[in-house]
């Protein structure tokens, strides 16, 4: 291991230092703060290193790892993310657990796994980010122990996640049978590679796995009750950072197999539109926003695909854009909702939300922000996203694809709005005190400063980048995919 | 400079009001007043600056700003005032210190919030009325939805959520069409000219295939189809000004059916004119079927406001014939009529307004007498049920007659049908007067006459539209700018048709007199 290669692995080794560190404090002696802090200078410190380790250029790592802008960037934006998901944490756990610190650990995990994943040109190595990040989501999924709807999630999660990644692994070895690498760009080098039918019958069968982790149907049934029954921030974490390193780690995939020639395209598409349609449809008649929002993952997962049927490098700028405001949206969403919720459960039934914007304004505006950005309203980071993608698709000539995404966007504007009206219902007079679901309509407990911190940056992003996406976009411009 | 600043300020204004609203109860509506009054009058100075140059035009534009925005895509903050963006600026503003007055004791709770809506309604409509740059457009058109929906699902009337989520749907869906419109026309200029842009002048001289312009137009025929309302797609329309409060009902008839007429003229004949010429006889003949039905539907209606509500679909009917004759007259003939339907309906609106607040009551079978009590709010009505009409005097007259002439002038039988248009709304506007004001009083009402604040209103409104009917021609001059800076616009866009030739040709200047009835290839059927 030479200098290089170190400067290179950097982002990875302080996650992995920040893992340690948090580890050898609790065995000194166990503070809240300390941890979070350890968490967020660790996760900070990767982001801030990951454009010095991609100045190198592509640059290989052991035959397992490349570091290049591409990964770097989802190593900055995974990081990025986990700061803010620390800091929502902070103020889930700190009065619902006597034992929040492993929480920050499990957290980092995930987090080191996902950059292994986005960083992986092997399928050795993407194996095991993948499954550094599900077992860290198992244990965050139930932290609440005597949560029983909690570990009935994780239990679904685990065998769930188990069974996909025996998919993923079975397509892996069909792959490698034939090829006789486990090197993505073995995929492409060969004749056998690009005509065979086991490679195809691999790459499905590993689509199978992915498509799992990614809640796309028809492996989604596990999304609305995995996110109903975790806690808020571990709900946000699923929602966001693992599907957007596993869908980088997709992208990576596809481009060393020629990006998506005839029947895997056909899957593909197959799998966008039965995403779109079922995620919207299915969020219409739901009343709890957990629920609600598990859809409307399921359907904006289904409209990025519509972009990786696009040539590249469009079809990467426009992922990495949308996956930035779709991080954005998601998170500000859960960590208002953690933030909304009482200590016994999470804040559920749209009725819970009624009259938010009087009682908590910011909150609700936080909320509203970040619902008009899923919509895809404009001057939100979510419209101008949803308008690349449209634009993306257009150009690549993908009319009917198109055509679904905009029927599906209408199609969502029912929920989305559904969760407005209730936000903003006058209030009801002197409110009910009983309070069968555990949450406390009348709470005016004041948002700590880590929360009202991370939730006003995540709003001021949202904003920023649905006014003026100039910056990202010149940033966007100069990732690529490197050479393996 | 002053073109952002026309949005800015009432952006600031609103944002202002709602602040105000924690420290003091009432002072969003002082606030947004006053943020209305000073805008109008920078609006009037600029317009009464500008009449000067209105007879020599140094380019299609009287003011224009441009800034980059988002190079990566070719967006910019492109903004330019004509006389038609200015003509319906104005009456946005006017209509906006109508809306705040009329609501002043309708609204009881939440004002600032309220104000700060209905600021950032008119501060998107006002950016709809002068983007330039088709990205920046759809940007004001889509900002204009949120805070009507606001308005309509917490002040608004029994069935507001439903009526809101009715209206937004259906708009949203529509303007998705045209997004993607908007985007095929940019792929399509930039892979024939290499230069990938969203402006509004350049992409006039795009070349494309007759199917693809055609499917393009569809694109934005839709949204403005669901905007104007043309007839099949209104359903959202009665639902939304019926359940919407007197303000929000002011501003959705009298502006927002407005953007789709704008839209129309601005974006969709000028870029396309080959393919709006192939539907220009469908639309007119679609137009034609508005009048009627909307006229003959409210007649039928219980409902005073949705009565006024199915007049405004009825009115839209004119303006769509008049916009796919595309000559002169017919052009100025639906900016008239776009301005004094404005007026006129908002100010059926406002007293349906009062008389709801007063009678607690809209169904028209509760009312009648109401004259011997409220005889001054039934003179008002009286004289905008005549406006609504068409009475010669007031403002609506002039512009339903100048499309008629200028329909006359191209397809004689679609004038005659239409000019029965006259009957049947007089038929629904002396239908409401009578109901309301005539006859009996049976339920014994007894009702205090309007407020000095609401007489103001009510008068302020009746001067502009007998101003209109009797001195059009300031509002003539302005609007005559406009339609000479659009025929030199789409000039620009019919040099650059790849198929026989066949375009909405628009009238030249010298054509314009009444003593010229030929016309060349005008929509022949």
């Amino acid at each position: 291991m030479n200098l290089s290669t170190l400067v290179a692995l950097l982002p990875h080794l302080s996650i992995a230092i920040a893992i340690l560190a948090v580890t050898m404090m609790l065995t000194v002696k166990r503070n809240h703060v300390v941890a979070v802090v350890l968490t967020i200078v660790g996760l900070l410190a990767a982001a801030a290193l990951a454009p010095l380790a991609a100045r190198e250029g592509p640059h290989a790592v052991t035959a397992l790892l490349v570091v290049d802008s591409y990964s770097e960037f989802f190593i900055g934006l995974v990081s990025l993310s986990g700061v803010a998901l620390a800091l929502l944490a902070y103020d889930y756990w700190k009065t619902r657990t006597a034992n929040p610190e492993e929480y920050y650990i499990l957290l980092l995990l995930a987090t080191l796994g996902t950059t292994v994943l986005v960083s992986s040109t092997h399928f050795a190595s993407a194996f095991l980010g993948l499954e550094i990040l599900s077992v860290s989501l198992y244990g965050m999924i139930a932290y609440r122990r005597q949560e029983p709807l909690g570990v009935e999630a994780a239990l679904k999660y685990l065998i769930l996640a188990g069974a996909s990644s025996a998919f993923l692994l079975f397509g892996m070895a069909l792959i490698y049978s034939q090829v006789g690498s486990m090197q993505f760009s073995a995929l492409s080098a060969t004749e056998e590679a690009t005509v065979s039918h086991m490679v195809e019958a691999g790459l499905a069968l590993m689509l199978v796995g992915i498509g799992f982790k990614l809640a796309l149907v028809p492996f989604h049934f596990w999304t609305p009750d995995v996110y109903q029954g975790a806690s808020a921030p571990a709900a946000a974490f699923i929602a966001t950072v693992s599907k957007g390193a596993v869908l980088a780690f997709l992208i990576r995939l596809f481009a060393a197999t020629g990006f998506m020639s005839g029947s895997i395209r056909t899957v593909v598409t197959l799998l966008a539109i039965t995403s779109m349609f079922a995620g919207n449809f299915l969020a219409l008649r739901q009343h709890r926003v957990k629920r609600i929002l598990a859809y409307s993952s399921i359907a904006h997962m289904g409209y990025l695909l519509v972009a990786l049927l696009a040539e590249p490098p469009a079809a990467e700028r426009t992922v990495a854009f949308y996956l930035v405001a779709y991080f954005v949206s998601m998170t500000a969403a859960f960590g208002a909702l953690g933030a909304v919720s009482s200590n016994r459960k999470d804040a559920d039934f749209l009725h819970d939300f009624r009259g938010l914007v009087w009682r908590r304004p910011g909150l609700a505006a936080v909320i509203s922000g970040a619902v008009f950005s899923l919509a895809g309203i404009p001057l939100t980071a979510g419209f101008f996203a949803k308008f690349q993608i449209l634009a993306t698709g257009i150009n690549a000539d993908l009319r009917l694809l198109v055509l679904i995404l905009v029927v599906n966007s209408a199609i969502g504007l029912y929920y989305y709005l559904r969760m407005i009206v209730a936000m903003y219902e006058p209030e009801p007079g002197p409110v009910r005190n009983s309070d069968p679901t555990g949450t406390s309509p009348n709470a005016v407990a004041r948002l700590s400063l880590a929360s009202g911190v991370a939730l006003s940056a995540l709003s001021f992003i949202l904003v920023w980048l649905g006014v003026y996406p100039g910056p990202l976009l010149s940033l966007l411009q100069t990732i690529a995919i490197g050479a393996g | 400079m002053i073109l952002p600043w026309l949005i800015l300020s009432l952006i600031i204004g609103g944002s202002l009001a709602w602040g105000a609203g924690r420290w003091r109860r009432d002072a969003p509506r002082w606030i947004s007043l006053a943020t209305l009054v000073l805008h109008l009058a920078a609006l009037l100075a600029l317009w009464w600056h500008y009449l000067g140059q209105l007879e020599s035009p140094q380019g299609p534009w009287l003011a224009e700003f441009s800034a980059a925005w988002i190079p990566q895509f070719g967006i910019r903050f492109h903004f330019g005032m004509d006389g038609l963006s200015l003509l319906l600026i104005v009456l946005a503003n006017f209509l906006g210190i109508m809306a705040v007055a009329a609501s002043w004791k309708e609204i009881q709770s939440n004002l600032g919030f309220f104000h700060f809506n209905l600021l950032w309604i008119l501060a998107a409509l006002v950016g709809v009325f002068l983007a330039l740059d088709l990205f920046l457009f759809y940007v004001f058109w889509e900002l204009m939805l949120v805070p009507l929906y606001f308005l309509i699902a917490i002040w608004g009337h029994e069935n507001r959520v439903y009526a809101a989520i009715k209206f937004f749907i259906f708009t949203q869906a529509s303007s998705l069409l045209m997004l993607l419109a908007i985007l095929g026309l940019y792929f399509v200029h930039g892979t024939s000219t290499g230069h990938y842009t969203f402006d509004y002048e350049e992409l006039l001289v795009t070349a494309m295939s007759p199917t693809t312009a055609f499917w393009l137009m569809m694109g934005f025929f839709a949204a403005m189809a669901v905007k104007l309302p043309v007839v099949p797609f209104h359903t959202w329309l009665p639902d939304a000004h019926t359940e919407a409060p007197t303000a929000g009902s002011v501003d959705l008839a009298g502006l927002v059916l407005k953007v789709g007429a704008y839209g129309l003229i601005r974006f969709l004949v000028p870029l396309f004119p080959a393919a709006a010429m192939k539907i220009a006889l469908p639309a007119m003949l679609l137009g034609v079927f508005g009048i009627l039905y909307g006229a003959v539907v409210a007649f039928g209606q219980t409902d005073l406001k949705r009565l006024v509500a199915y007049t405004s679909i009825s009115h839209m009917g004119f303006v769509l014939l008049g916009i796919f004759t595309w000559n002169d007259l017919a052009l100025q003939g639906t900016i008239v009529v776009m301005i004094t339907h404005g007026i006129s309906t908002g100010a059926l609106f406002i007293l349906v307004g009062d008389l709801q607040e007063r009678l607690g009551t809209r169904q028209l079978d509760h009312m009648g007498g109401l004259w011997s009590t409220t005889p001054r709010l039934g003179g008002a009505t009286m004289i905008f049920a005549m406006a609504s009409l068409g009475l010669p005097g007031l403002g609506n007259f002039v512009g339903e007659f100048l499309i008629l002439v200028g329909v006359y002038q191209t397809h004689p039988a679609i004038a005659s049908v239409a000019v029965l248009g006259f009957i049947v709304s007089a038929a629904y506007s002396l239908k409401m007067v009578q109901r309301v004001f005539f006859g009996p009083n049976h339920s014994g009402w007894k009702l205090p006459d309007s407020t000095p604040r609401e007489s103001i209103v009510l008068a302020g409104m009746t001067a502009v539209i007998v101003w209109l009917g009797l001195f059009p021609q300031t509002v003539l001059r302005t609007s005559n700018h406009a339609v000479t800076s659009l025929q030199v616009l789409s000039a620009r866009g019919e040099e650059h048709v790849t198929d026989s030739g066949d375009t909405l040709a628009p009238a030249r200047n010298e054509d314009l007199a009444v003593n010229s009835p030929r016309r060349p290839s005008g929509g022949v059927p």
